[in-house]
Order: structure tokens, then C-alpha cells, then sequence
């Protein structure tokens, strides 16, 4: 399904701050903004809640604890119990430091994985993009647009509100 | 939005624009590499073959090819596995520590000491994985339950503590680099031309297109990132050292062994990172972006660092006399008066001694000289390591077996070639990757803007404005510790 995009290009995050709390004041969608770097306070402008990755990172963290101290109580303990050193088997202050890197472990990866995966981000042989600049200079906020919208009124707010161009762009899948 | 400092110098001098830090970073990606870059790779690759003949030797005639004995059955191979481990700290420092505290001098420098880490581990795990004897068994470490019995892997030991500390930190890093990588692949694929670049590019940027959602996921992960590796880094020098300190070898069954060590790696990273920067920035001309005030910083970790290793030296020295226990008094007088003492004091002048010259604010702010204590901390701290466990381990309790270590040129050749192996990961980063977190960069540039980046709300040209030329001269006040 091809969708089409009105493209607000703006030279400044501050300025695109401002436009962006300004333009869905005035009744406008967001579809989504596009910048080169993370800007503070823009999930706030664009209504982003808060991620809720911090809470499955700790979960993460948990299971991989749990699992640490179950394979260490577990092996040495039950399954194939070992005098070492004449310590008892489940010899608790011996399985902190593993327990401790799992628990990193699980809670590093369990987030990332989770972060790319929620992202959709994976490898793809090509990236659309609706302006190349946004990586580089320009701050791009893409409106959704069909054939009832008053294109001269979208431009016009988008103007007010410091966008440097306004362009028009039709993407398949994306 | 920032808090914007007058008094502030600038992060990045030059006045850039956000092109301009685009164009800088990109600009040795996109171009055909130079002269001095393929030169330094062709010695980087010698080394590396040097590596190859070495490995080669060691596994098809085993271990005899190294100068180990029964006594010291840990020599070299340990203390270059604890050396470059060691080095690596200073990338998740950077990373992490100084994200932590907000330090935002770091966004320019962390790309390059996170990609040092991952190569000084890889580097570091050669050693062990090696002195194994028979690498191909390697997995044996991990807590598979085996066919020859049903045996678990002994999680009382350090030994295996390590295995499991190592390759956390090497998989979390590598991770945590790679997500910062992203957003500048993307940037990298928006820019590139030829279609093996663009297909590349696209492959390692996962897709991403910057957008405001994605982004506030990125900094919520790059903050719980920090925040673990943080514990995370200080636990694997710890669990290293305890590879020595739970042992019963006098000057090695020392309880002030973890945060000593700690100390020391991150000690023996700074000088590593300041040596790779210093040469980095000039041979991709990224003077504005690694400025003179970033050495000077980073020359300051370093003399806090030193000094603290300094401190620990003495502790040692005074513990083994205050325990009153023959064994470890011996272990220090040996160590310093033995037949190793000239380790000792080549450990005592590079690490107690060169650090407090950073004291001078001329050597502080010298690229020449800063370039040569880096080197010299560097030796230093790979002596250290050489005094801690090969002269603990020469002449411990049985005089009847008390020997003497010399390296064949075998262990030189691992030695050397795992140098040749890092420089080698390091220049094909340097090449190919962004070395500069242009993402991050960008977002600080306005960061000391004395005129002020206000909302000009109609106008539509509002560029960002340059920031403050001053090029920061050598006599320029000390700036980023002024919390104003």
C-alpha cells in the first residue's frame, strides 16, 4: 500500500521542538518525526510514553539470577555433589560472582534483543527513507496525507512554525 | 532543551555545523584509504603473520614452546591476558562511568575506546584459551555436562568465575558498541554511492531511520546499559585479580588485590586510549573534535589512577611487614632486591613515578610528552603484572624448586603478534566504521554556545548558530571541572 507524506524540513532541533508541540495544538497527526540525534523533551511534544524497556530489562535480570543460582545449587549441590576444598557443596558466597555475571547478562541481552525486536529493527538489504538528510542535518516531521487534505493549510502551518521546506513523498511499504 | 553555559568552553572548537560533523566523521570512510593508513596496516599484518607462526607453534608442539617451567607455570601468557584485559577497562569507562556522571567531554572519544575495548579482549583471550594446550576444547569451560562422566564445571573457582566474567563483558560491550553504531551506519547508508557501500551500510544499520520513538528507546537503552556495565566492568578486573588473591601464593593472597587492580587497568586503558587518540586525531585531522582539553582530562584519570596504584604498592609493601608472616615479607624484599628487581623497578619508575609529572599543568597540556608517558605507563603496567606473578611465583615456600622464567621467542612472537592483531581490528574499525559517535556529537555541539541557541520561532533560517571559535590555546584556564 503506497501512503503519502507531507515532509516538514527543519534546520534546528529547538525550532522543531516548538513546531512540534505548535502543530498538533492545531489539530495536525504526527506520522513521525525523523532526527540525526535524540532530542530531550520531544517525547514529551510528541505524546511518546515512557519506555517500558527498563521494567523488562529488570525481569531480564531477574530470570538470569534465578537461572545462575539454580545451576550452581542445582550441579553442585544435587546432581554431582564434590568435596572441593573442604567447603560445603552449595557454598553460597563462592556462587555470587557468577550469579552476578549471568544476571548481567540476561538483563544486557534479554534488553537489546528486545529493544531491536519491538524497533523492528533488523538487517535489510535497502532503507527507504523519506529525506536522506535526516541522518545527516535535517530534522524531518512527516505528516500523513491523502487526497481530502488541504495541502496549501498543512503547508502554511508548517511554514509558521519554521520549517525550512515543505515536500511531498510517496512511500511503499513502509 | 540545555543548559547553556557562558563561561563553558566549547566541546568541539571549529565552529562546526551538524554537516560539518557528518562530512569530518564520513569523510576517511567514504575516501579511499591513505598512504599512511595502508602503511600502518601492512606492519599491523606483519604482525598479525607473526601471530599466526606463533599460535602455529604452540599448538602443533604444545606448550614446551614456551618458557614456562614446573614453578612458573604462569608467566608471560598470564600477564599479557591481565594486561590487555586491563587496557580494555578504559573503553567501558568511558562508555559507561562518564555516561553516568553526565560527563558529555566523552561523547568524542567513545566510540574509539569502546571499539579498543572489544579488541583488547579478544586480544586478551588468546592467552588463556592458548595456555590451554588443547584450544579445540576450549568449550570444556563452560557448564556443559560432559560424556566422560557426569562432572560439572567447579564454580568455586576463580578460574571458571572468569571464563564467565570475560565473555560477559566482551558480548555486553560488544552490544552496547554496536547499538551506538547504528544511528551512524544509518547516517553512513543515507550518504553512500556505490552499491556494495549502500547494501553494506543498510545491512549493519538494521533499518534504522531516527525516528523520535526509536530514539527515546535508544537513550533508555544506552542509560540501563551504563548503569549495568558499570558494576559489570569493576567486577571483571575484581574477578581477575581473585584469580591470584584466593590463592595461598604469598604476594598473591592479598585482600587489597581487587580494588588494586581495578585501578590499575583503568590506569593502563587511559594510557592506551591517549595513545590511540593521539594519533588517531591527527591522522584523520579530528583535532576539533578530540580536543587538548580531552587529554588534558584523560591525563588527569590517569594521574588519579597512578596514584592510587602508587598508594596500593606501598600498602603491599608495608602489609607484608605489618602481617609479620616470613613468607610474604620474603615475597616483597625478593621483589625488590631479588634477581627480578630490575621488573620491580621498572614497575615502581613507569607507575608511581611518570603519573605525578601530570601534575604540571605544561606536561598536561604537551601532546608530545602526554604521547610519551602513555607509552611508558603502558610498559609500565605490562610490568606490573610480569612482578606480581612471575617473581610471586618463582620463590614461594619450596627452595628446592625456586627457578628462574626467560621467554623463548615464541612467547615474544604471541606477545608482539597479539599487538599485531589489535592494531590490525583497530585500523579496519578506524577505516570503516565512524570513529567519532556522530549522533552524539551533534546533540552536544550547542552545548556551550554563549550566544545562546534561542527560538526564533519564524524564522526559518535559523541555523544553528557556530559555536565560539576560541581554538583553546595551551594557557587556556582548566575548564570542565569548573561545576558552574
Amino acid at each position: 500500500m503506497t501512503k503519502r507524506f507531507a515532509l516538514g524540513i527543519f534546520d534546528d532541533e529547538d525550532v522543531l521542538l516548538h513546531a512540534v508541540e505548535n502543530v498538533r495544538e492545531a489539530g495536525v497527526k504526527i506520522y513521525e518525526v525523523f532526527t540525526p540525534f535524540p532530542i530531550h523533551g520531544i517525547d514529551d511534544a510528541m505524546g511518546i510514553e515512557r519506555s517500558r524497556l527498563p521494567i523488562a530489562a529488570f525481569f531480564f535480570g531477574l530470570t538470569g539470577l534465578a537461572f545462575a543460582l539454580w545451576l550452581q545449587i542445582y550441579t553442585l549441590g544435587f546432581d554431582w555433589p564434590m568435596i572441593i576444598g573442604g567447603k560445603p557443596h552449595i557454598a553460597l558466597p563462592a556462587f555470587i560472582p557468577v550469579a552476578f555475571e549471568l544476571t548481567v547478562l540476561f538483563c544486557c541481552h534479554g534488553m537489546v534483543i528486545t529493544f531491536y525486536a519491538i524497533s523492528k529493527l533488523y538487517p535489510r538489504w535497502k532503507t527507504p527513507v523519506l529525506d536522506v538528510r535526516s541522518t545527516d542535518d535535517k530534522f524531518v516531521m512527516a505528516i500523513e496525507v491523502n487526497e481530502n487534505t488541504d495541502m496549501n493549510k498543512l503547508t502554511q502551518i508548517l511554514r509558521e512554525n519554521g520549517a525550512s521546506e515543505v515536500n511531498q513523498k510517496e512511500m511503499s511499504k513502509f | 532543551m540545555q543548559h547553556v553555559s557562558p563561561v563553558r568552553e566549547p566541546l568541539v572548537t571549529g565552529g562546526k555545523t551538524y554537516h560539518d560533523v557528518t562530512q569530518d566523521v564520513c569523510r576517511q570512510v567514504e575516501a579511499a584509504p591513505n598512504i599512511r593508513w595502508m602503511a600502518a596496516l601492512s606492519v599491523a599484518l606483519l604482525l598479525l603473520g607473526v601471530f599466526f607462526y606463533s599460535v602455529y607453534r604452540t599448538l602443533w608442539y604444545g606448550i614446551g614452546e614456551w618458557g614456562l617451567n614446573k614453578t612458573i607455570g604462569w608467566a608471560w601468557d598470564i600477564t599479557n591476558f591481565v594486561w590487555w584485559v586491563g587496557i580494555g577497562h578504559a573503553g567501558t569507562l568511558i562508555s559507561a562511568v562518564l555516561l553516568l556522571f553526565r560527563q558529555k567531554w566523552r561523547t568524542s572519544i567513545n566510540r574509539a575506546a569502546e571499539a579498543m575495548t572489544i579488541f583488547a579482549v579478544i586480544c586478551a583471550a588468546m592467552f588463556p584459551v592458548l595456555h590451554m594446550g588443547r584450544p579445540w576444547l576450549a568449550y570444556w569451560v563452560f557448564p556443559l555436562q560432559n560424556t566422560f562422566g557426569s562432572l560439572w564445571v567447579n564454580f568455586n573457582s576463580p578460574l571458571l568465575w572468569d571464563v564467565f566474567a570475560i565473555s560477559t563483558y566482551f558480548t555486553v560491550s560488544l552490544v552496547f558498541w554496536y547499538t551506538g553504531l547504528v544511528p551512524d551506519f544509518a547516517t553512513i547508508r543515507d550518504r553512500a554511492k556505490g552499491p556494495i557501500a549502500k547494501v553494506a551500510y543498510s545491512m549493519l544499520s538494521m533499518g534504522w531511520k531516527g525516528s523520535a520513538k526509536h530514539w527515546s528507546r535508544y537513550e533508555t537503552v544506552s542509560l540501563i546499559l551504563a548503569g549495568v556495565s558499570t558494576p559489570l566492568v569493576l567486577s571483571v578486573h575484581t574477578i581477575v585479580s581473585m584469580d591470584f588473591a584466593t590463592s595461598v601464593v604469598p604476594g598473591w593472597h592479598t585482600t587489597i588485590f581487587p580494588p588494586y587492580f581495578v585501578a590499575g587497568a583503568i590506569f593502563s586503558g587511559f594510557a592506551m586510549v591517549l595513545t590511540l587518540m593521539l594519533i588517531t586525531r591527527v591522522v584523520f585531522k579530528l583535532e576539533d573534535y578530540i580536543t587538548i582539553e580531552h587529554i588534558a582530562l584523560m591525563n588527569k584519570i590517569m594521574m588519579i589512577t597512578g596514584s592510587i596504584v602508587g598508594v596500593a604498592y606501598i600498602t603491599e609493601f608495608f602489609i607484608a611487614w605489618y602481617s609479620q608472616v616470613e613468607y610474604e615479607s620474603y615475597a616483597f624484599i625478593n621483589r625488590a632486591t631479588g634477581p627480578y628487581w630490575w621488573a620491580y623497578a621498572a614497575m615502581m619508575t613507569c607507575n608511581v613515578i611518570t603519573p605525578q609529572l601530570v601534575w604540571f599543568r605544561r606536561v598536561r597540556y604537551s601532546i608530545p610528552l602526554t604521547f610519551i608517558l602513555s607509552i611508558i605507563v603502558n610498559i609500565g603496567m605490562w610490568f606490573e603484572r610480569f612482578v606480581i606473578i612471575v617473581t610471586s611465583l618463582h620463590r614461594d615456600y619450596l627452595p628446592s624448586s625456586w627457578a628462574m622464567f626467560s621467554p623463548t621467542i615464541i612467547d615474544i612472537g604471541i606477545y608482539v603478534g597479539t599487538i599485531g592483531l589489535f592494531f590490525t581490528l583497530f585500523l579496519l574499525f578506524a577505516k570503516f566504521f565512524p570513529v567519532i559517535n556522530m549522533a552524539e556529537v551533534k546533540a552536544v555541539l550547542k552545548y556551550t554556545v554563549d550566544n545562546g541557541p534561542t527560538y526564533t520561532g519564524h524564522d526559518p533560517h535559523h541555523a544553528p548558530q557556530p559555536v565560539t571559535t576560541h581554538g583553546v590555546p595551551a594557557s587556556a584556564p582548566v575548564n570542565y571541572d569548573k561545576h558552574d
